[in-house]
């Protein structure tokens, strides 16, 4: 209902952006009014490793180490690190940062807050795939912390990125649904919290004792508008300063449009197909005549090289994403830890395919079911109608079922389909993510291969990526990452398409600084 | 009287029982709301924590047995995504949506009857045939589209009222309203008339239609013949006969503004039941599900005792123990 919905009010929005005429009204000094498209569920930076939550925990609260623009890593709330032996860290605490109720940061609550995630009652989805690796804590001084873990760790500081420094003094004792009265909501950030209407807003306002740069408003509002025409309405009606999330079909419009300034960059987030390679018979392809195929097209790789030649991402950038996608042959773009600058997009070529095809014994090509989400990804159900037109023109027979992803993730976990749309964000700012979870060899124990749809197993990458999870040094891990990405990806253990860009809109005299990792922070809007 | 009230009261017990199953049963169907809510990287026994911590490794059976022996108690559950009693979110967001249908009812009633009445009296008058225009797109325009036309009219082109979402609100009688102030109005507005269209274009007809019977009955002639003014055979002889269909309506009607509040409370963002009940079917948030339907369930059967009961004081005829 709600796809359908979004669908057709869409279109309507594209007549309502064409008609915008003016937008009210200078920059109003002070207060930043953000419009965003998805609703936190709660305010408690523990409970739920959710975009939504992290989006407003991030104003309030601040990590030890944090994520840049292009989501490499740079310092926090520890200003310095080092190995003391391969398997402790050293975390020095930066000087002077006070929480906003005074009280100064220690490693009390540092040690406090790495523990805190996993004693969260009911969390829907927990942040101790974070913490779990710290076997031991020791507090050498109130400044330093040092973190022990059973093996060597090198991704300690990518994990330390999302657990969020909280005052023990403050959170000691508070439940999880409190915070949404305001109790324990005291952080270190440029932010504080003021009031939270669930399913409305969130009201925030400076904190002018900030250790870091000063945000250019004393107070912001978070208004949550998950409908896209309204969200832009909302925005040329100037009731709302910024949006993140332009919806596609309005692009155009509003990159015209004088009294809107537009922002992009590439996401962490890879789109791409899984394929099941696994299993020796795979439920959603048959003959032309429509009786199951005996065995697994999928398991021989000349058909999966067809799949991927036979996929025109160029025309999928430019004609369903208006623009608005970097085809790619990686797990997570430039410049991000891990992206290997060797591996070139496949370029189509569906000749090539039909012979791949003829070549493995499918002269005739076979009929295909493909499968996505409908409201997950930025036009996915268009993706996945061009790619089944793309497949279809090379012998491969392609229907599309499409869902809501509250249909589609429950199926997909229970490995259901032969071919699939995903889309994975490299949360931690680096390659080993994607490929610890998606194409790793399922191996519940190690929590490797977590949602890998395709039971894609290749013994020499999982060799790879288990060497570079050991090494400590960044040069030699990235090489390694590198070099295991493209094994994956030549063998086609899965069909990245492309990286989707994040975008924003604000009203005429802001600018803002657009992130890889798609989240929208109040401080990086200016003031022009 | 009692011993209606005591059917009512039981079969409504009925409704309510078959309501929670069926939809116990159907998102069980779906899906584990675990692998929605769940980030995609963890571990099996992350998830297994999970799976366990929200009671959802035990079968259907046992899980909807828990849910009974709750609710004997008046506790819905816990809602899986916000960890916060479902009833609790509920009623939180309620006074939101019933504001929005109470306004929406209103704008209907109040245009809605005499617009009817007038377009019933003179129906061949240029203002009666207006009036019965504008009430078939009333009818015919789906909501989110006259909703996003109001907005792109009066807040993006005119720029009169604000685009979406809701007024700073006040505590009436320790209930949150909004229509106390001025800013709270503007929001409410378009809203609210959006809301209102489809039952302003049924009130309109059936008024009309009431009306245009009921000047050729008797009753009328003979009041006119009396001597009577328009007003009183009007306002008081033909008002008085028509109510009746017209009150069965508004209470029906009453029950799916608020249920069908989603499609505006989309539209315009505003904070109330529909949206919660959205973002709860997105994440299969049973608990709320559950319990936002059993909500909107007992809503409708308490309508439906008031118009049973208003009927017996509008028409005396009716006597509430042979229905």
């Amino acid at each position: 209902m709600r796809s359908a919905l979004s669908q057709i009010a869409s279109l309507a929005t594209f007549a309502l952006v064409a008609a915008a005429l003016a937008l009210p009204g200078a920059v109003r000094a002070q207060e930043l009014r953000l419009a965003m498209s998805s609703e936190p569920n709660s305010m408690d930076p523990h409970y739920h490793n959710l975009f939504s939550n992290i989006n407003v925990s991030e104003h309030v609260f601040e990590s030890l180490v944090k994520l840049d623009a292009d989501s490499r890593i740079i310092p926090g709330l520890a200003e310095s690190w080092r190995l003391v032996d391969p398997t402790t860290w050293e975390l020095k605490l930066r000087k002077g940062v006070k929480f906003h109720d005074g009280s100064d940061l220690t490693a009390e609550d540092v040690a406090f807050s790495l523990d805190r995630p996993a004693q969260v009652p009911n969390s829907p989805g927990p942040f101790t795939l974070y913490t779990k690796q710290i076997v031991g804590k020791e507090i050498v001084d109130p400044q330093t912390i040092r973190l022990k873990t059973a093996a060597p760790y090198p991704l300690m500081l990518n994990d330390l990125t999302t657990i969020y420094i909280v005052s023990k003094k403050n959170v000691q004792g508070v439940a999880s649904e409190d915070f949404a009265t305001g109790k324990g909501m005291v952080g270190t950030g440029p932010f504080k919290f003021v009031a939270f209407k669930r399913g409305d807003r969130v009201e925030l306002a400076r904190n002018d004792a900030y250790w870091g740069g000063k945000p250019a408003w004393e107070k912001v509002t978070m208004r949550f508008i998950a409908a896209d025409p309204t969200r832009i309405a909302a925005l040329l009606s100037g009731d709302v300063d910024a949006i993140e999330n332009v919806p596609t079909a309005d692009l155009p419009k509003i990159r015209n449009n004088p009294n809107v300034s537009f922002f992009q960059k590439v996401s962490h987030r890879v789109i791409y197909f899984t394929l099941d390679q696994g299993r020796d018979q795979t439920p959603f392809v048959a003959d032309k005549a429509g009786k199951p195929l005996d065995r697994n097209p999928f398991k021989d790789v000349r058909v999966r090289q067809a799949v991927d030649k036979a996929i025109n991402r160029q025309a999928i950038s430019e004609r369903v994403m208006e623009g608005l996608s970097l085809p790619t042959a990686n797990l997570v773009p430039a410049p991000m830890f891990g992206n290997n600058p060797a591996l070139k997009v496949t370029p189509y070529d569906a000749d090539g395919a039909k012979k791949l095809l003829a070549d493995a014994g499918y002269p005739d090509g076979f009929a295909l079911t493909i499968h996505g989400p409908n409201n997950r990804y930025v036009n996915d159900d268009q993706i996945l109608q061009a790619v089944a037109q793309m497949l279809t023109r090379v012998g491969i027979q392609t229907k599309v079922e499409a869902m809501p992803l509250a249909t589609f993730f429950p199926r997909a976990n229970k490995k259901e389909f032969t071919m699939a749309l995903v889309g994975w964000g490299a949360q931690t700012g680096e390659a080993s993510s994607p490929l610890r979870s998606i194409l790793a060899t399922i191996d519940a124990e190690k929590g490797m291969g977590t949602v890998n749809y395709g039971f894609y197993s290749n013994p020499k990458m999982d060799a790879l990526l288990a060497e570079a999870l050991r090494t400590t040094d960044d040069g030699r891990r990235e090489k390694l990452l590198q070099e295991t990405v493209a094994v994956a990806v030549q063998d086609v253990g899965l069909v990245p398409i492309h990286h989707q860009f994040t975008t924003w809109a604000t009203r005429k005299g802001f600018a803002y600084v657009p992130r890889t990792d798609e989240r929208t922070y109040a401080w990086q809007f200016r003031p022009q | 009287m009692l011993v209606f009230l005591l059917r009512r009261i039981l079969q409504s017990i009925a409704v309510l029982l078959a309501m929670s199953l069926l939809v116990f049963v159907a998102v069980y169907a779906i899906g584990n709301p675990v692998d929605i809510m769940i980030p995609p990287d963890a571990t099996e026994a992350d998830r297994a924590n999970t799976v366990r911590a929200l009671g959802l490794d035990r079968p259907l059976w046992a899980q909807y047995a828990l849910f009974l022996k709750g609710a004997v108690t008046g506790n819905l559950g816990r809602s899986f995504a916000f960890n916060v009693p479902a009833m609790e979110l509920i009623f939180e967001r309620m006074p939101a949506t019933l504001e929005l249908a109470i306004a929406a009812m209103l704008i209907g009633v109040l245009l809605g009857v005499p617009l009817g009445l007038w377009a019933g009296l003179k129906p061949d008058s240029l203002a009666g045939k207006s009036i019965m225009t504008i009430s078939i797109l009333g009818f015919s325009l789906p909501t989110f589209w006259v909703g996003l036309m109001l907005i792109m009219t009066f807040s993006v082109w005119l720029g009169w009222l604000p685009s979406s979402g809701r007024g700073p609100t006040t505590p009436l009688f320790g209930v949150p309203v909004s229509f106390l102030s001025v800013e709270g109005l503007r929001h409410l507005l378009m809203p609210a008339a959006n809301l209102a269209l489809f039952n302003l274009a049924l009130i309109i007809r059936l008024t009309r239609a009431g009306t245009r019977e009921a000047m050729l009955q008797d009753y009328v002639k003979f009041a006119r013949a009396k001597g009577l003014p328009d007003r009183r055979v009007v306002g008081v002889h033909v008002l008085k006969n028509i109510l009746i269909p017209i009150v069965t309506v508004i209470g029906l009607q009453f029950g799916s503004v608020i249920a069908f509040a989603i499609v505006t409370e989309t539209v315009f963002a505003w904070p109330g039941m529909g949206k919660l009940i959205i973002d709860s079917i997105n994440v299969l948030d049973r608990p709320v599900i559950v319990a936002y339907l059993l909500v909107i369930v007992a809503l409708f059967i308490l309508i439906n005792l008031v118009v049973d009961l208003l009927y017996s004081v509008l028409d005396p005829r009716v006597r509430l123990a042979e229905r």
